[in-house]
């Protein structure tokens, strides 16, 4: 029998804010940098080859005086159709994208609605993204998710663990525009419901 | 997906996050995160395949300068204190983390950003970009080349300046791994001023974020070199734990 852990145990490096100056790391194309071949990490969640069901999804990152970010990162990682993550994902199912905001302090990426993934004790949950948030301001990643609209609220068990019921609403998105809407409110009246898993 | 397993020594979930090594969300001192810290405590739960599974890079993603900021830019060589900075990327059970992505990014060595944001008098490099990425080897371990940063001064207080500094991103093999931080050199007087590093609150994570000069891994009349080992979380290894069968 393998044991437990025969290694010393160490501490986590703390984390630092991600800065102004996200993009030149992460974004280097976005901001006049030309790196990398011209791609961004990231910069498609669906690749060559797949096939299957497209959705766009757009949101903004909002602080807590109601002003609009524009220097935030949005980080996604989802399963796929099957609800299988890479690397056994469809072929073209790269499971993960991350997006700059725009002038208007828009994040976007195109994606596909995601199968049932198990929570921890194995009972399947409503399909949902993985997002995290990186910005200057913000001193450790926040990590929330993005449920697909029409979840049953009352039967996902991630989500049934949110004590003030009205507040499970601040996860799922809405249709708009043909594609999906979410936006992420850091602090106040209608704060998201961020995660420490 | 409802079958259970009982695998000794299979990897269980992720070892629950040390808060206390992290800088809390608010800290006034540094002033953007008053409006941007939750106010509400975060939602904990155990790790399942969403948190334990990651995106994996290969080394193919990888070009033949990425991981040399001191030419990748434009090819020609970037001015200022030529620096190597390698060190081992681990997780919380002291093993090795193979195949982890870093991406790095930095101001020059006046201590300016090439970002239309930067007002800095200090001038542009036009052959230094300031990003760059690696990834670890087999043993966790990595290596760039770049030009050491300078101090710059940045609008929070009326006179704060952060201590020269390299911004490290990290991917390891589970999303719920997921780092970005900062790294700091040895001996700088600016730490202890610094807003951003006083938003941690132990002053032995911060020495964790202190790289160390290497003098043996210098290259003699050409670069100097550093050392920062990083940790990133780790996994239980808990014999008998029940799991559900991984997908």
């Amino acid at each position: 029998m393998t044991p437990p852990n025969t290694h010393p145990y160490l501490l986590e490096s703390a984390s630092q804010t991600a800065g102004p100056y996200v993009h030149i790391g992460c974004l280097p194309n976005d901001v006049g940098l030309p790196m990398y071949g011209g791609a961004n990490l990231g910069a498609r969640m669906l690749g060559d080859g797949f096939e299957g069901d497209r959705v766009t999804v757009r949101g903004r990152v909002i602080d807590g005086t109601g002003m609009v970010l524009r220097d935030a990162m949005v980080e996604a990682w989802q399963a796929d159709a099957e609800g299988r993550f890479p690397p056994d994902a469809a072929p073209g199912f790269h499971g993960f994208a991350r997006s700059g905001c725009d002038a208007d302090g828009v994040w976007t990426f195109e994606t596909t609605r995601p199968g049932a993934v198990p929570f921890a004790d194995g009972r399947p949950q409503h399909p949902h993204v993985t997002l995290m948030v990186f910005a200057r301001g913000i001193n450790l990643g926040l990590h929330t998710r993005m449920y697909w609209p029409g979840a049953d609220l009352d039967g996902d068990p991630m989500l049934a663990r949110i004590e003030q019921r009205e507040r499970r609403e601040t996860l799922v998105a809405r249709e708009e525009d043909g594609g999906l809407r979410f936006d992420i409110r850091l602090q106040g009246p209608g704060e998201t419901v961020f995660l420490d898993v | 997906m409802r079958e259970m397993t009982k695998t000794p020594g299979a990897k269980g979930g992720l070892i629950q996050r040390a808060r206390g090594v992290h800088p809390p969300a608010h800290d006034p001192a540094y002033r953007t995160t008053v409006t941007r810290s939750p106010r509400l405590a975060p939602l904990s739960f155990p790790s399942g395949p969403a948190e334990e599974t990651g995106p994996v890079f290969g080394h193919d993603l990888l070009g033949e300068r990425d991981a040399d900021l001191i030419t990748n830019f434009t090819g020609e060589e970037a001015i200022g204190p030529r620096i190597v900075v390698t060190g081992t990327v681990r997780d919380e059970t002291g093993r090795p983390v193979p195949g982890a992505l870093l991406e790095v990014w930095q101001a020059n060595a006046g201590g300016r950003y090439r970002h239309a944001r930067d007002g800095y008098l200090a001038p542009l490099d036009p052959n230094f970009g300031g990003c760059g990425r690696c990834m670890t080897g087999e043993d966790g371990t990595y290596a760039f080349r770049t030009i050491q940063p300078g101090p710059y001064p940045w609008p929070n207080g009326m006179n704060d300046w952060r201590p020269a500094h390299i911004h490290f991103s990290l991917f390891g093999h589970s999303f719920g791994q997921r780092l970005i931080t900062q790294m700091y050199f040895e001996g700088d007087p600016h730490i202890p001023l610094c807003p951003i590093v006083g938003t941690i609150p132990d002053p032995d994570a911060v020495d964790r974020l202190t790289a160390r000069l290497d003098w043996q891994a210098t290259i003699p009349m050409d670069t100097r070199a550093y050392r920062f080992d990083i940790v990133l979380r780790g996994r239980r290894q808990t014999p008998f734990e029940n799991r559900p069968e991984a997908l």
